[in-house]
């Protein structure tokens, strides 16, 4: 860990993060929103671990903070990827731009 | 020694350079599957970066929860609805531009920050090593009321997905 100095971590989950965001950004597809989600996430928990590795105030912290994190992220995937089927049950579409139903 | 230090410090660079790439490859490939794939090679790579920051339970509960559990869904979300044939159909909408430089400019204010803040070092968690016993005694004592709550969103959140996926369902 101190092999490598902590901005460099840092700047390396930036980038992740920008990719994702410029992902959930651009893609039409609601699946392909949901992948880029999964890497913004992911960015983040690089980020706890680091830290839990440098300026925590104990070791386990940012661990156990990244434990939640993955979890939530399990439950994003099931509960969007659940809302998707429905949709495309209903609507026969799986692009964010072609869902307007609410949209005037 | 120092010859190992170099071959493992560049070793980590080559995984984080890597990682960018397929993370690249997910929000740039046109077949949603490939998308898939690649988001589990970025996947990977992280757990493969935790291993290198003495973080091995997290690297396994990675690769169990994230490319065991989650890509399998992704990809079965994936077969379930994509038009496999129509290959013409457009992935990406018509904000590329301004997309890429509205994140550029959020890349670039963030960046500076971060190199400009002086990160406090505590020197007891430097290179300290966290056992699995010492993960489950933090989750059980001081952390043990967020741990509560994940769980009970965890069942509601999939009691809610097999409900709204249920067939039928929608009145």
């Amino acid at each position: 860990m101190n092999l490598i100095p902590l901005s460099h971590i840092l700047i390396f989950s930036l980038a992740l993060f920008g990719i994702g965001i410029y992902g959930v950004l651009t893609r039409r597809n609601i699946i392909g929103i949901l992948i880029s989600i999964e890497l913004i996430l992911n960015a983040a928990n690089i980020n706890l671990i680091a830290f839990s590795q440098t300026t925590s105030l104990s070791p386990e912290t940012g661990q156990v903070f990244a434990l939640f994190v993955i979890a939530i992220a399990a439950i994003t995937a099931a509960v969007g990827l659940a809302i998707v089927l429905a949709l495309y049950r209903a609507r026969k579409t799986v692009f964010a731009d072609e869902v307007h139903l609410l949209k005037w | 020694m120092d010859f190992l230090q170099l071959a493992v410090k560049t070793g980590i660079y080559a995984l984080m350079a890597g990682t960018l790439v397929f993370a690249l490859g997910v929000v740039t490939l046109k077949n949603l599957f490939h998308a898939a794939l690649s988001l589990a090679a970025v996947l990977i790579g992280t757990a493969a970066l935790y291993l290198a920051f003495h973080a091995e339970f997290m690297a396994a509960v990675q690769i169990l929860l994230y490319v065991g559990a989650v890509i399998t869904v992704i990809i079965f979300a994936v077969m379930l609805t994509e038009h496999i044939a129509e290959r013409s159909i457009l992935q990406h909408n018509k904000q590329s531009l301004p997309a890429l430089l509205g994140v550029l400019a959020l890349l670039v204010l963030i960046g500076k920050v971060l190199l400009k803040t002086p990160w406090p070092v505590n020197p007891s968690t430097l290179d300290a090593r966290v056992s699995v016993s010492d993960l489950g005694v933090a989750l059980m004592g001081t952390y043990v009321f967020p741990f509560e709550v994940i769980s009970i969103l965890l069942i509601g959140a999939l009691i809610g997905a097999v409900v709204i996926a249920r067939k039928g369902s929608h009145p």
